[in-house]
């Protein structure tokens, strides 16, 4: 379970959001400059909120009044990043290791089969980020994410790089990877579309503020 | 005929020795100054800032001055160094390359700092979501990734290096075998008499030295370009 209770001045624009979540799927929705990606970067802890608490699973990752800020590498959050940020010095087989190798995981080629297998990258693996199409580059990331083990997955507008055409051509992975992946996802987009697809609880945010919480229903209602 | 005397053969091993011990224990040294002033802020920044660079536009003589002061025989450091630990500069090979590793310094940190800076801070973060410690990030993203300017800082470094007179000399001296490198076997030989033609095939040894290196900095940084963009 996340919970996030937190206030954060970035500049003239303030994020002031409250919200557990529980469902496989939580979707932030909101316009861009709503403050999502903001608050993805805390859930992260690449950004420290001015206040508050964040939780999950019962583990305090941030709370600001008690001095608690659990650095990035240590929460085991996965963050799939809009421009994936692939190492570009890495061939993707590489890539995809760089999170089991960092958390010092012990080799798993079963996982590794399934993961590559699931986004459909064992004919990439030798290539470099460099010789990859826009939505090859998203689903490697996705993967390297995955292979990293977290406890909770963050996706930031992972569609939002591509065209309409490569959308459709990525979006079946990642509805796959809710029903056969058991990792609960913050997945964040302006799509209203895509949230209906893939979210099984809207988390709606204008302006930094929470603005309606629930089931997808609340994509119509507001 | 180029053929080399022995005293000239000693004086460019001398030289080469001399620049290659300066870069390869600067190098070291000049990528953890280079992430310093890249990547963090500190009360005094600019002070080290300028440290570095100083020795860029004081006069060599003041710097070997300095040198001798501290890490001479009676300096301060110098006494403690050749007390404690059985290390002496003053005057002896690692003197010299102490003066030209100082001298080059500014000028190995330079690229270093640049290639640091250049690298994109948004793949630092997505290595720190994937569980890499900060020391990680450093060793398998940025400095891979900064290896380009790396090795262009230590050619550069080198050739300076190579080259430095002024520090040197005053340093430790003009001591054939032990401190006179290729440019103070050079000073000496203008200032001898029939001393010409030794002195040419110094400069053109040196001429040689400094070209290889420009071309194996150009072909190391070309390499790591292309590995860098994915081919």
């Amino acid at each position: 379970m996340l919970r996030v209770d937190i206030s954060k001045q970035l500049g003239e624009f303030s994020i002031e959001a409250t919200f557990t979540s529980e469902g496989r799927v939580t979707g932030l929705f909101g316009a861009s400059g709503a403050g999502k990606t903001s608050l993805v970067n805390m859930i992260a802890g690449l950004l420290r909120p001015d206040r508050g608490v964040i939780a999950l699973d019962g583990e305090t990752l941030d709370d600001a009044a008690a001095g608690v800020h659990v650095p990035p590498h240590r929460r085991r959050i996965g963050y799939v990043f809009q421009d994936a940020r692939l190492f570009p010095h890495l061939n993707v087989r590489q890539n995809l290791d760089y999170g089991r190798r960092m958390n010092r995981l012990v080799d798993d080629p079963a996982q590794r089969k399934r993961v590559t297998d699931l986004l459909d990258v064992g004919n990439l693996l030798d290539r470099r980020p460099g010789q990859l199409s826009g939505g090859e580059r998203q689903r490697v990331a996705l993967g390297r994410a995955l292979l990293s083990k977290p406890r909770l997955l963050l996706l930031d507008e992972p569609l939002g790089s591509l065209d309409e055409g490569r959308k459709v051509e990525i979006l079946p992975y990642f509805v796959r990877l809710r029903d056969e992946a058991n990792v609960p996802m913050v997945y964040v987009s302006h799509d209203a579309a895509e949230m209906r697809q893939l979210a099984t609880q809207i988390v709606m945010l204008r302006n930094g503020r929470v603005t309606a919480l629930g089931g997808v229903k609340v994509l119509t209602a507001g | 005929m180029f053929e080399l005397s022995p005293a000239e053969w000693t004086a460019i091993q001398l030289s080469l020795r001399v620049a290659t011990v300066a870069t390869l224990v600067a190098t070291p040294l000049g990528i953890a100054a280079a992430w310093l002033l890249a990547r963090r802020d500190f009360w005094g920044k600019p002070v080290v800032d300028a440290a570095i660079h100083l020795p860029l536009v004081l006069p060599p003589v003041v710097t070997g001055y300095l040198l001798l002061l501290t890490f001479g025989r009676r300096g301060l450091v110098g006494t403690w160094l050749a007390d404690h630990l059985g290390i002496v500069f003053a005057f002896r090979w690692t003197g010299a390359a102490l003066a030209c590793g100082i001298m080059s310094f500014p000028l190995l940190v330079r690229p270093i700092r640049l290639s640091i800076e250049a690298v994109d801070l948004r793949l630092e973060q997505a290595a720190a979501t994937l569980g890499a410690a900060p020391w990680r990030v450093f060793l398998t993203v940025t400095l891979p990734l900064a290896l380009p300017g790396v090795l262009a800082g230590m050619v550069l470094g080198f050739a300076k290096a190579i080259g430095e007179f002024g520090a040197t000399i005053t340093f430790v001296s003009n001591i054939p075998g032990e401190t006179q490198t290729i440019s103070s076997a050079i000073y000496s030989l203008i200032q001898t008499p029939d001393g010409d033609a030794a002195a040419l095939r110094l400069v053109a040894v040196s001429i040689v030295i400094a070209m290889s290196a420009m071309i194996a900095s150009e072909w190391f940084a070309r390499r790591a370009t292309k590995r860098l963009h994915g081919n």
